[in-house]
């Protein structure tokens, strides 16, 4: 899957998009539906979720000693423990084993043995070898990747699959449907199980205690497969450990209903082998199967290291050792839905958390390959069950990637741009993006020629060729006012205490006349000031019609901007600079309001990383999304008659929230404020936009960005094409003016007082 | 044992595809004989006052009849009530493959031996574990995959799974 050049990264995606991108899209989406179901009817899944990421942290931290563990118990029941350094000595030794018992191995699903490419070593030294697992069969026959953790075919439609197994092996009568399909897989392979020397398992997880293998399969080629064969040989990372069978609880719970939404595998296997179960010699006509005995059985557990010690070593890459594998943040992530893991992956993993996995078992060099589908929407964050901050994994290494570059011979055109503590030579592009503040500041304080001067022909030519800005997409255009101009030149916080004050005096406000008052900070955004200022006058209006001063103080940009191109310490060093600016206000009990949700998840989410606990912790508690702030005003007595309600023939609101609202939960208040005030709104399904910053910009992905975009389009088109368009953050509204005809609105601006 | 549970216990059987019959010890060998599709094999159930022996069912049979089979008996050492799951044992009796070989399988369970949810029956396992652990596997309704393009029942596993429920006398 190497992919060196940008056009060819184009191209690849392109060529997915045509090919695969259907079935994706449906099952994942499926399995993601069926997620959100599952999750939500079991009560107490939040809690759950917390004690097995309680239960992994306690496992990876106590791993030395579970290795140690697990090697005296498996012993001890009749097995051997072999742990091995890397995949070559893994791949030795299940050779040595599988030529001690014949030549024919059966192997149920394993990604870990796809990390190892174990198939290939058996085949190498002649052996055969066959994949049991339906999907694991067709991509074996196809001789392709998995193109997912637990779907490894779900590219594939029924179809493509039929043609292929007519094609391989030229049945009597042409197969057609699934349940064909399917006999036909499995006579073929229960032919194969039944005359295998060895069987190969994976496992989901291992107890140390006991020597139990733990797992989990819905097609029963997994108890088969140990079950037949007199030789059992289990391969699984070291991190699949836990201590013992009371830990494994809350993942029995989690597990299915994160992968497919089920409440429970049909299979869930507790092996603690060699089993007591009879050797099975199909051919014997008499002996009964309580005489056949199972003393030649033999278990060997083969655990991997591979990286992974390295991993556990390395404090950001450390969580991805939590990792169940259940796939559901390819499932939730926008950007995999479209072209799968084949190109939202690496040599074996695949969807968020493959980057992480990638980096540690293969190197920097493999995840670079498609860490920048990662767009930092944080939707598989709160899908995770095991709750692992996924985007910041991609973050971390994507700077690791930025800091390996190689200085090229365009950086002087960004040199200016960039602070100091980024690395020359990391691909001009993220630069560029990563510094937008500077390039909006310049922008509006030459606007319009700014506008007129970025459009035009040469120039654009040479931000695709240079910045890989894609040419087809509007460029962002800087209002020459920007919103704090605006809002000094009314008169400042003096003229907004004053207009907060007849508020209160006309009765309009949620704090009574004679009490003291609310003060809030609306902060300017980069997006807010410079491009979008509407929405941050809107705002404001709003706070004051409900009695609330303002201020619009000079604070820094968030760091959303450098953050989401790799550069951490650029963010970082924002992080201080915006709480530095803020400290005064939030000491002075003021609440800070943002109306860009990708810079309230900085706050919130991300500045936990860069701030002192206590300050995080202040700032995060204080600030709020703009209409999540109103919806608590209304709460508290606010009157929302101040607020402009639907018009007399108002054709209702399709709302989009932002990804990153969402998962912060501050995207239900819209919803809430706009029913509230009798809007009649109906809400996007879409995980994301597609734009997500400047990922929609991107030349390579530009094509991506709209086939995500479409299935929004798709939603607020037919029975919503009347109605009026409105998302919370910038990047939705840039897409989704690309994308409709409708012009969109900021939520906040619908509730404007000075709305016409 | 309460009849919520068995109640809870039927409807999630239902729920994961299984069918099912409620019986008593003088009741067993017709409703079991009411839910074998021959050939039939088992294993001895272990229960008192039930066997296979009268009922068309090859007991302890060889592998060659195992594979022939299209009905497989076993006992379940538990029964999950809110998700419809047995806890079959991999035992020398040869539960294992006789539950998953044959396209039917016939799980019998006694009433007393249900338990509340999946984290008990762990508990249950557990305790089992610190004197000898051993395999066993949660089976939930027929074997399935969506891996051919559509959910198709029956692949590896059995196709069609029927619970005996044995009330406690
Ligand atoms: S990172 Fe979390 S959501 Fe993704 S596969 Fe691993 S456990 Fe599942």
């Amino acid at each position: 899957m190497s992919v060196d050049e940008p056009t060819d990264k184009a191209a690849h995606i392109r060529h997915l998009l045509a090919t695969e991108r259907e079935a994706v899209r449906e099952n994942t989406s499926h399995f993601n539906r069926e997620r959100y179901r599952a999750s939500t009817e079991y009560e107490g899944y939040e809690e759950l979720r917390g004690r097995a990421r309680e239960i992994k942290e306690d496992a990876i931290e106590r791993l030395p000693e579970l290795i140690e563990t697990v090697r005296e118990s498996v012993e001890a029941n009749g097995g051997t423990v072999y742990v091995a350094d890397d995949a070559a000595d893994a791949n030795r030794y299940v050779e040595e084993v599988v030529r001690d018992d014949g030549d024919t191995v059966v192997k149920s699903k394993s990604m870990t043995t796809e990390e190892i490419d174990l198939n290939e070593a058996l085949e190498a030294a002649g052996v055969d070898v066959y994949e049991t697992d339906l999907g694991e069969f067709v991509v074996q026959v196809a001789d392709e990747a998995p193109s997912h953790l637990v779907g490894p075919s779900l590219h594939r439609s029924s179809d493509d699959i039929a043609e292929l197994f007519n094609d391989r092996f030229d049945p009597e009568e042409p197969l057609e449907t699934a349940q064909e399909l399917t006999e036909f897989a499995r006579d073929y392979l229960g032919d194969r199980i039944v005359e295998a020397d060895v069987g190969v398992t994976g496992a989901n997880f291992v107890l140390a205690e006991s020597g139990t293998i733990t797992l989990v399969t819905n097609e029963g080629n997994g108890r088969k497969v140990a079950a037949t064969p007199d030789t059992h040989v289990a391969v699984a990372g070291i991190e699949k450990l836990l201590p013992s069978i009371e830990e494994l609880k809350p993942f029995t719970e989690l597990i299915a209903r994160a992968a497919t939404g089920q409440d429970v595998p049909q299979y869930l296997s507790m092996l603690t082998p060699p089993s007591d179960s009879p050797s099975l010699d199909f051919d014997d006509p008499t002996t009964p199967l309580s005489k056949q005995g199972s003393e030649d059985r033999e278990f060997h557990l083969v655990l991997l290291d591979n990286g992974r010690t390295e991993m556990r070593e390395d404090p950001q890459l450390r969580e991805t050792l939590y990792c169940i594998r259940c796939g559901a943040c390819a499932n939730s992530c926008a950007n995999f839905q479209q072209v799968g893991g084949h190109a939202f992956g690496g040599e074996t993993y695949t969807g968020g958390i493959a980057t992480g996995w990638e980096a540690g078992v293969e190197g920097l060099d493999t995840a670079a390959e498609f860490n920048d589908l990662c767009t930092g929407c944080s939707r598989c964050v709160n899908a995770c069950p095991v709750e692992i901050d996924i985007p910041w994994i991609n973050t971390v290494v994507r700077d690791r990637v930025n800091r390996g570059a190689d200085e090229g011979q365009f950086d002087h055109l960004v040199e200016g741009l960039t602070p100091d503590e980024e690395p020359g030579g990391m691909d001009l592009g993220k630069r560029f993006f990563g510094n937008f503040e500077t390039a909006a500041k310049l922008g509006s304080a030459t606007a319009p020629l700014s506008n007129w001067l970025a459009n035009a022909g040469p120039v654009r030519a040479g931000m695709e060729r240079v910045l890989g800005i894609d040419g087809r997409r509007d460029l962002p255009q800087f209002e020459r006012e920007t919103f704090r101009d605006w809002f000094e030149k009314r008169g400042g916080a003096a003229a907004s205490t004053k207009r907060a004050r007849e508020t209160r005096a006309a009765g309009g406000s949620l704090v009574p006349r004679d009490e003291a008052t609310r003060e809030a900070i609306v902060y300017p955004d980069l997006y807010t000031n410079y491009v979008r200022p509407g929405r941050g006058r809107a705002a404001v209006r709003v706070l004051e019609a409900l009695g609330v001063h303002v201020e619009v103080p000079d604070v820094p940009s968030s760091g959303r901007a450098p953050l989401s191109q790799g550069m951490v310490a650029t963010a970082d060093a924002k992080a201080s600079r915006v709480f530095g600016a803020l400290a005064e206000h939030l000491d002075a009990g003021r609440d800070v309001v943002v109306v860009e949700p990708s810079d309230l998840a900085m706050f919130r989410r991300e500045y936990e990383k860069f701030l002192p606990d206590a300050s995080h912790q202040r700032l995060s508690e204080n600030s709020y999304e703009a209409v999540e702030y109103v919806f608590g005003l209304l709460e508290n007595g606010g009157d929302a008659d101040v607020l402009t309600g639907p018009d007399a023939d108002d054709p209702g609101v399709a709302y989009h929230s932002h990804c990153q609202q969402r998962t912060l939960g501050a995207a239900a208040h819209t919803q809430a404020v706009l029913d509230r005030l009798g809007y009649d709104v109906v809400l996007s399904e879409a995980e994301c936009c597609g734009m997500a910053g400047s990922f929609g910009y991107k030349r390579d992905y530009y094509e991506l960005s709209m086939a995500v975009g479409e299935d929004l389009a798709t939603e607020f088109g037919g029975v919503h094409g009347n109605r009026r368009v409105v998302a919370s953050g910038t990047s939705c509204l840039d897409q989704l003016d690309d994308l409709l005809d409708r012009k969109p609105a900021h939520p906040v601006e619908l509730l404007d007082p000075a709305r016409t | 044992m309460s009849n919520v549970r068995i109640a809870g216990f039927g409807e999630a059987l239902e729920d994961h595809g299984v069918s099912w019959a409620r019986t008593d010890i003088e009741g067993f060998r017709s409703t079991l004989v009411d839910a074998l599709v021959n050939p039939a094999v088992g294993v001895p159930l272990g229960y008192e006052g039930v066997s296979l022996d009268d009922a068309p069912v090859t007991v302890d049979p060889t592998p060659a009849e195992l594979r022939a089979a299209t009905t497989g008996v076993t006992p379940a050492r538990l029964g999950v009530a809110t998700y419809g799951s047995f806890l079959i044992d991999s035992d020398a009796k040869g539960s294992e493959p006789v539950s998953l070989y044959p396209e039917r399988h016939v799980a019998v369970v006694r009433e007393s031996d249900l338990v509340a949810d999946l984290p008990a029956a762990l508990d249950e396992l557990g305790d089992a574990y610190a004197e000898n652990p051993a395999s066993a596997v949660f089976a939930t309704g027929p074997s399935a995959t969506g891996d051919m393009g559509a959910l198709v029942e029956g692949v590896h596993g059995p196709k069609h799974v029927h619970a005996v429920v044995l009330e406690n006398r």
